[in-house]
């Protein structure tokens, strides 16, 4: 049983190169787009229960052996993760046909969206460094694709950025990775964990880790390194931004989490005490540019930053609560970027403008669509019992829990200021001045609303059953805190 | 051999940087690859250089060249390949499109 590890990749790379032929005829790649995503969900609900059952599925591809093969790794965490980009996937598959993108559609989204899914997937389900570094060129080239995709001035200047940023820090990966192997002579992750550990991180491993740490960083745009996100991330439409805020810096941190709880743990004090500063630099900065501007996209594009911040504190603070507030939290935050993006797509859509100033009264003629971004924002500020308010509890008691209290505050306080900055939309755009947007026309937007409220609801299930998705949350935390198991059950010792 | 090497792929790294710390497009596009250059040579010098020696493939052999490394490249040079033409393209349009090379004149403001 052990090939279900490869089916999340290999699904979306068949169902990408289908759809490369049947790229002229729009209705149906829509439908086919559709069919394969849903495929593709139901195998990562079919995973995610196997791991659960029957623990680590292990994959040794061509029958090489462990430290030598490339291997696939299925944890607990993979899994949930996998589950958590196809729940995605699907609401955009299903959002996509009425998001406005006309022309697009003919110039192969599909085939790039399920590229993009492939190499989240991968990266997520790969245990060899290196082949790390294959799927996120996979998805970032795929990424490249959608970000550029219709060719406008604006974006064409974005997206440049976007690229040189990326082909930067992937060089930079190549590096740390060569570098890697030249003192430990291994790629395989749990070989390198182990090889780490024999020798309890000495002399340059440390400053390996912290070019690895930086490169992911980047990918991740935490603080200081953020700079090229917010505008990248709201020229493309916004099913596409929905893709990119949810699944692409997610990948930079699972890194992140993966290698410095994994690999580098034996020098606490010179990496993760930085983490935790790094992280309350994060969250200050990424909600002022969340407060410092009238573009709702990028409104929300500048949320994704605290957010980032909030699970590298987690994974800074190194104990059982906050590892798993974290793992919460990077569930809770896919899904709900993911609906905020979608909802603000929405509007914007509807408004025929992002700019806030622009707006008002529209719950007048939307009032669900306003309700839903109220809850949005009560879900992502984290105001109980929504899932935001149980990934920041753990995070914020482990903290408390290691005597961390400057950074409570500081987390408490941006949860304030990230209420304010989404609930900003509300007030203005959906309460306000009617006569604001002038002779409005009202425009069916039923199509697109669906997939959000398939997003909400699980964003809710997830804090309302949060008795029932702890346990699983909290042995992800016990799993990842000892590399141990991890080491084990690839090299079978 | 080794050291040459090494001093080589500096040399490329830091020619690199500077070229894309320049304004003008074209030098950045010519700095990563110049960057790629660097890279992959230094990963060559990673599995220790050696001429003559096969690559491992029967019990027995001790002193054999280190093959992983050289797939590591290839998988990386085919990949910066892509992205560096992917790159050029990309810059053309938008120059043409904006009608500047100059990163300076290509910051944009907030709602366009």
């Amino acid at each position: 049983m052990s090939n279900l590890a490869v089916l999340p990749i290999i699904i979306p790379l068949i169902s990408a190169i289908i759809l490369v032929f049947f790229n002229s005829k729009v209705n149906i790649s829509r439908g086919l787009a559709k069919l394969f995503s849903l495929i593709n969900l139901s195998v990562a609900l079919y995973i995610n229960w196997y791991v659960l059952e029957n623990g680590s599925i292990i994959l040794e591809t061509g029958d090489w052996a462990a430290p030598y093969g490339i291997i696939l790794v299925v944890d607990s965490l993979a899994a949930i993760l996998v589950l958590t980009t196809n729940l995605i996937a699907a609401a955009c598959a299903f959002y996509a046909p009425n998001a406005g993108l006309e022309r697009k559609e003919k110039f192969y989204f599909y085939p790039l969206f399920f590229f993009l899914i492939s190499g989240v997937s991968g990266a997520f389900v790969t245990g060899d460094l290196f082949n790390l570094f294959v799927f996120f060129e996979v998805l970032l080239m795929a990424s490249y694709g959608l970000i550029v995709l219709g060719g406008d001035k604006v974006q064409l200047r974005e997206s440049l950025k976007y690229l040189l940023i990326n082909v930067f820090s992937s060089m930079l990966f190549v590096t740390a990775i060569a570098f890697l192997y030249a003192v430990v002579g291994t790629v395989n992750m749990a070989h390198i964990a182990q090889r780490v550990q024999e020798v309890e991180q000495q002399g340059v491993l440390t400053a390996i880790g912290v070019l690895l740490f930086f490169v992911f960083a980047t990918k991740a745009a935490l603080f200081p390194l953020y700079y090229w996100l917010p505008k990248s991330y709201v020229v493309p439409n916004p099913v596409i931004s929905a893709l990119f805020g949810a699944l692409l810096t997610k990948v930079g941190i699972y890194s992140i989490l993966r290698v410095f709880s994994l690999i580098f743990v034996y020098k606490l004090e010179l990496t993760h005490e930085t983490f935790i500063w790094i992280a309350g630099l994060s969250m200050i900065f990424g909600v002022i540019g969340a407060l410092s501007t009238n573009n709702i996209k990028l409104i929300i594009a500048y949320n994704i930053i605290p957010a980032i911040g909030f699970i590298i504190l987690g994974i800074g603070v190194l104990n059982q609560e906050s590892l798993g507030g974290s793992v919460y939290y990077l569930i809770h935050d896919m899904i709900i970027k993911a609906a905020l993006f979608l909802i603000v797509g929405v509007i914007a859509y509807i408004a025929g403008t992002s700019d806030l100033r622009k707006m008002g009264g529209l719950i007048n003629y939307y009032p669900f669509l306003g309700w839903l971004l109220f809850v949005a924002a009560f879900v992502l500020a984290g105001i109980p019992p929504f899932s935001g308010f149980i990934g920041k509890l753990l995070l914020l008691q482990g903290a408390f829990k290691e005597g961390e209290i400057a950074i409570v505050i500081i987390g408490l306080l941006t949860s304030l200021l990230i209420l304010y900055s989404i609930m900003k939309i509300f007030i203005k755009g959906f309460w306000g001045d009617k006569d604001a947007m002038g002779d409005f026309k009202k425009k069916p937007v039923k199509g697109m609303i669906a997939p959000i409220v398939f997003l909400l609801a699980f964003s809710v299930a997830l804090g309302v059953g949060a008795e029932y998705f702890y346990p699983i949350v909290d042995s992800i935390a016990a799993y990842l805190l000892d590399p141990e198991i991890y080491i084990d059950s690839v090299l079978k010792e | 051999m080794e050291i040459i090497i090494s001093i080589l792929s500096g040399v490329l790294f830091a020619a690199a940087i500077y070229n894309i710390l320049q304004k003008q497009l074209l030098r950045i596009v010519i700095g990563t690859t110049l960057l790629s250059h660097g890279a992959h040579l230094f990963i060559f010098t990673m599995g220790k250089l050696k001429t003559g020696q096969p690559p491992v493939l029967t019990d027995g052999i001790s002193d054999y060249t280190d093959p992983l490394p050289q797939a590591l490249i290839l998988t990386s040079i085919v990949i910066s390949f892509g992205v560096t033409s992917l790159l050029l393209v990309l810059a053309y349009r938008t120059t043409q499109e904006n009608n500047t090379d100059n990163m300076e004149q290509l910051r944009g403001s907030e709602n366009e």
